[in-house]
């Protein structure tokens, strides 16, 4: 078996270059200061203090992690029902609603997105309210399809004997369905929460110019103005974010499952 | 039992209505306004297609719809191929390698697009090599891999491994045994890899937009910098939607068939 183990050689290779490499790259220029020799680094915390001294990138910061907050309730509170709703239709129906539900997520983001704009056009709203419409349709599929992954896996035996308990279906909901879609909605939840914080297309497109998300922000520290250390390092501020709320939503979902 | 139509009933069906009519909205909406007589998005002013013709007179426009199909046919070829060979190598190896490998393979998928992205353009630029249409082909590989691994290795583990075994002892050589015993189990599995691996590429916008430089833009860079609005992109993305609907009906209908012939041939 050993020779099949030689197989994987050019992958390993592959993503100590391409994968492992990059990833030190962002760290070493966001602990340094440009002008850097190539063989001589001052390592330096600079870049994180003045992200965190500023107000402007703090508000941005805020807003990016409120509107992917509200992004992912109402990607619950509209899925949720849906979910409930298709996972009680009979199997075919089931079959061709999920599908219905996917083929929209094979279509290209941005043309989605610009199409919410031809539509925005006849509006007059917010910006916010804008990306905030772009991005709960962008998301709300995943949201779906996981928490009725969920409900679809649930054991009918259950319910069947919470009614012969004597529960009704209101109470059979939620202490039996809802607890047990518990990992649904946490699954869910990174798949809208992560995408949504770093999201810098759907603000860009339908919020105009002055709707700043901190994807914006490291885009703007990359192409425009060409601080790469300020770039990597407000990248790696909000990839620590999101490590931390992944850990945190994991943790939740366990103790729900303890309790 | 009659199942009742209950009011109930009618809610949840008109709640499914709704979402669905949510989500097909703006798909809908650029297909109508992809065939108006004006440039106008809000009044349509009688049926045209105009902005079909347009579409295929506008140079940048179609020289991004084949940056976008030449770079996602090599991005998808190279890592299924890649992938494949990889997941079933790491399949084998040592428990500690194989989780890290794994471990890391899944960054890509985790992290942030725009992390992937500008980790590297970082690596490009601290090599000094000019970003093209290598780099961008480059990137797209590396954030496929993953996609392919993660399809394939689900079913190599419910593979048995003395069928593989067998074949060594019986004078095949490894590639031998890749092509003639292994690959054929699990080539559902590559198929849907590769399908994934397409789609990811070709809809890429962050990744590429970090990786590409000034010369090569694929659609949604194209789309992404337009200064005004322009209907061809309605044309475009109706386009777009059919292939897509009549690629996944296939994808769906083709196995659906083949069961049916299968089960014909047992009677």
């Amino acid at each position: 078996m050993k020779s099949f183990v030689r197989m994987s050689y050019p992958y390993l290779v592959w993503i100590a270059l391409f994968i492992v490499a990059p990833m030190f790259m962002i760290l070493l220029y966001a602990l340094t200061r440009s002008g850097n020799g190539t063989i001589t680094f001052k390592f330096t915390l600079e870049n994180f203090s003045r992200f965190f001294s500023d107000p402007t990138f703090l508000r941005v910061l805020w807003t990016s992690l409120r509107i992917a907050f509200l992004t992912t309730v109402f990607c619950i509170l509209i899925g949720y029902p849906a979910a409930l709703f298709i996972a009680n239709l009979p199997e075919k129906r089931q079959t061709l609603m999920t599908l219905l539900l996917t083929l929209p997520m094979w279509i290209n983001m941005l043309l989605k997105t610009y199409a919410w704009r031809g539509i925005l056009m006849n509006f007059d709203l917010e910006s916010e309210i804008k990306v905030f419409i772009g991005m709960v349709y962008d998301f709300l599929p995943y949201m779906i399809l996981q928490i009725h992954t969920a409900i679809a896996k649930l054991d009918r035996n259950l319910l069947v004997a919470s009614y012969d308990l004597g529960a009704n279906k209101w109470k059979t909901f939620l202490k039996v369905t809802l607890p047990l879609s518990v990992p649904g909605i946490i699954s869910g939840i990174t798949l809208v929460f992560l995408p949504a914080v770093s999201s810098f297309v759907i603000p860009k497109l339908l919020g105009g110019g002055n709707y700043v998300l901190i994807g914006n922000l490291i885009e703007t520290y990359f192409l425009v103005a060409g601080d790469w250390n300020f770039g990597s390092a407000i990248s790696l501020i909000m990839a620590l974010i999101i490590i931390l709320s992944m850990y945190l939503t994991r943790k939740m979902d366990r103790s729900t499952e303890e309790a | 039992m009659e199942r009742k139509k209950s009011p109930w009933h009618f809610f949840s069906s008109g709640y499914l209505i709704l979402v669905l009519a949510f989500i097909y909205l703006p798909i809908l909406y650029v297909m109508v306004f992809s065939f108006n007589d004006s440039k106008s998005m809000i009044s349509f002013a009688g049926f045209s297609t105009r902005w079909y013709e347009e579409m295929f007179e506008n140079r940048e426009m179609l020289e991004s719809i084949w940056y976008t199909v030449l770079v996602a046919l090599i991005a998808t070829g190279v890592s299924t191929v890649v992938g494949t060979v990889a997941a079933i190598g790491l399949s084998k190896a040592r428990p500690l390698v194989r989780s890290i490998a794994l471990e890391v393979n899944n960054l890509p998928v985790l992290n942030p697009d725009i992390v992937t992205a500008i980790s590297l353009m970082l690596l490009f630029l601290s090599v000094k090599v000019q970003r093209s249409i290598v780099t961008l082909t480059l990137a797209h590989i590396t954030f496929c891999i993953p996609y392919v691994i993660l399809s394939v290795m689900p079913k190599l583990r419910q593979l048995d491994d003395n069928v593989a075994e067998a074949a060594l002892d019986l004078g095949a050589n490894p590639w031998q045994a890749l092509l003639k015993v292994i690959i054929p189990q699990i080539y559902p599995a590559i198929l849907s890899g590769a399908l994934i691996a397409f789609s990811m590429s070709f809809d890429d916008f962050v990744i590429s937009f970090f990786t590409a430089g000034v010369d090569v833009q694929n659609i949604s860079m194209y789309v992404y910098s337009m200064k005004r609005f322009n209907p061809s992109v309605n044309a475009l993305s109706t386009l777009i939607v059919v292939a897509v609907t009549l690629i996944l009906v296939l994808a769906n209908l083709i196995p659906a068939l083949k069961e049916r012939k299968n089960k014909k041939e047992e009677f």
